[in-house]
């Protein structure tokens, strides 16, 4: 195993990403850190630039806006970096497929930056915060 | 090309560490001092209503409910309510005391949310933990009714497509009898805390004046001393006959904010009891047929503040115009009066203060794709004042002025 992936496998930190969602994956990756998930006894934190992060957790459609600005922060990101699309408008941008302001999903930004970006899915309209945690260590494990 | 002393400048966003969304501020300064403050949003834009003139009536309440996560029982209530009124259709007793219940532990989780966050900027993270901690019960409950932690897509025109089941109401009572222990004691803790009042006391003064001039809803009205809930006044749902009161703290400051949604999680969880104990008998939906011409208003009282919603219906199975006004929307201007003035390291929390929501308020994005302009408000305002004058020149309709208007 590379070095560089048997390292990002402990203790990963996180920097998330809004990039037009609802608040909703968002207010639940929050709650993965308080006391009832609490991840940080597994070493996972959010951190607060992307230059610390070893994961993106993205969230939302990728609006017209903000397509420059997520592609900005995985450049800034040391790699490897495995990006986390959470929820459905991440995955494929769900029920907004249609607005005119859109241009994701994440993967297709995030693959015009670096085509062989690891990115891992975590489908749902939220995931719960179990289904993240175990998106996770699904990802976490196959690399 | 005048040659103008430049500011320091210092950006807050678009993507900030305390910050959950897409927003950006420019703050210019003197020293520590915000002497200036412009908001650029829109990064969260979605185009949401014009999704919805492609949706029928019936699959809008999904598409609303997830305009904002936090807000997704009140803005499908306003929606719902405004087809409501164009159809004349009202739904049974039932459906409005549930649609009650259900957005009243919606403001408890959202405050509860708030009040943890706010913690978190002040970097007092033990708020941050408890506030969150005892908001999963409420999660909890709300998964049990509705079946989804948040985005509960619970109401539809003519009621509501869940029922609580009778058996469950003696389990959510006691449940809210834990709730609401936790909490007194977690605002008993606030209310105590001297680091935290000396943190929080006069920082970010939105006056009563201020407040009524930028026409702020919601708890940041409440705050400054203008007692104005939608609930109360114009009650919709099951609202007019249940006993609470308007929370109102006049010093206007972060810490009234505070204290303003500290009480009112409590007057919500009185709310849901007395809600649940009332709960009629019968159906919670009525077959709504068709929805003729014409045009319908709603709104309800979403934790932020007022939440509008205007449909329009040309007698298809589709809306023609859906417009959308969330409370942050007159509520982040208002940083213009309580953030000048202040300290920069204040600054994060009295844009916390108001809870915005950006998800919500961004209706509008105006991009010119040609020359890369982003236009400002005032220069849309300025356009727009423009094609007015156009169009009257065009049509040759005289200007009136407002001196002109008799009043009276």
């Amino acid at each position: 195993m590379n070095w560089k992936i048997w390292s990002l496998k402990k203790s990963p930190w996180v920097f998330h990403v809004n990039t037009g969602a609802c608040n909703n994956c968002d207010i639940e990756i929050v709650n993965l850190l308080t006391p009832k998930f609490d991840v940080e006894r597994f070493g996972i934190k959010l951190v607060g630039s992307p230059r610390h992060a070893d994961a993106l957790l993205v969230t939302g459609v990728v609006t017209r806006q903000a397509a420059p600005r997520l592609k900005e922060v995985y450049r800034q990101t040391p790699k490897p970096c495995v990006v986390f699309a959470m929820g459905a408008c991440a995955c494929d941008t769900g029920i907004f497929n249609a607005g005119y302001h859109v241009v994701g999903p994440v993967d297709k930004i995030i693959k015009e930056v670096d085509p062989n970006a690891i990115i891992a899915y975590v489908p749902g309209c939220p995931p719960k915060p179990e289904a993240m945690i175990s998106g996770v260590v699904k990802a976490l494990s196959a690399l | 090309m005048k040659k103008t002393v430049k500011k320091p400048v210092i950006a807050v966003g678009p993507f900030h560490p305390l910050q959950e969304e897409m927003e950006f501020f420019q703050l210019t300064v003197d020293g520590e001092k915000v002497t200036d403050i412009d908001v650029r949003i829109s990064y969260n834009h979605r185009g949401i209503e014009r999704i919805s003139e492609s949706l029928q009536f019936d699959q809008i309440p999904f598409l609303v409910s997830r305009i904002c996560g936090i807000c997704s029982a009140s803005h499908p209530l306003a929606y719902v309510q405004a087809v409501e009124d164009i159809a004349g259709a009202k739904p049974p007793e039932r459906a409005l005391y549930e649609r009650t219940i259900i957005n009243e532990l919606e403001r408890i989780h959202s405050h509860l949310l708030w009040g943890g966050l706010g913690g978190h900027i002040i970097g007092y993270d033990t708020v941050f933990m408890w506030a969150w901690k005892y908001r999963e019960p409420v999660l909890d409950l709300l998964e049990e009714i509705t079946g989804n932690r948040n985005n509960y897509g619970n109401v539809k025109v003519g009621g509501c497509r869940e029922d609580i089941p009778n058996e469950i109401i003696p389990r959510i009572l006691k449940e809210l009898d834990k709730i609401e222990k936790k909490t007194e004691m977690l605002t008993n803790a606030v209310l105590d805390d001297p680091v935290l009042h000396a943190r929080l006391k006069g920082v970010g003064v939105l006056t009563r004046e201020d407040a009524i001039k930028y026409a702020v809803t919601g708890p940041t009205a409440r705050g400054s001393g203008v007692a104005i809930d939608v609930r109360r006044d114009d009650p919709y749902a099951a609202y007019g006959d249940l006993d609470w009161s308007v929370i109102t703290q006049t010093e206007g400051d972060v810490f009234a904010k505070a204290v303003v949604r500290l009480l009112e999680t409590f007057e919500s969880i009185k709310m849901v009891r007395q809600a649940l104990k009332k709960l009629p008998d019968g159906p919670v939906t009525m077959e709504v047929k068709e929805i003729p011409p014409g045009e319908g208003i709603g709104h309800a009282e979403a934790p932020r503040g007022e939440t509008f919603h205007y449909v329009r219906s040309d007698g298809g199975n589709r809306p023609t115009r859906h417009k959308v006004r969330a409370p942050s929307y007159v509520n982040v201007p208002s940083f213009k009066a309580s953030c000048i003035g202040g300290d920069l390291a204040d600054v994060t929390l009295t844009l916390a203060a108001v809870d915005p929501c950006y998800s919500c308020t961004e209706r509008l994005a105006a991009v010119d794709r040609e020359s890369k302009v982003i236009h400002d408000y005032e220069a849309l305002l300025q356009m727009s004042r423009d094609k007015t004058a156009r169009i009257k020149k065009e049509l040759g309709v005289p200007g009136i002025k407002m001196e002109d208007l008799q009043i009276g």
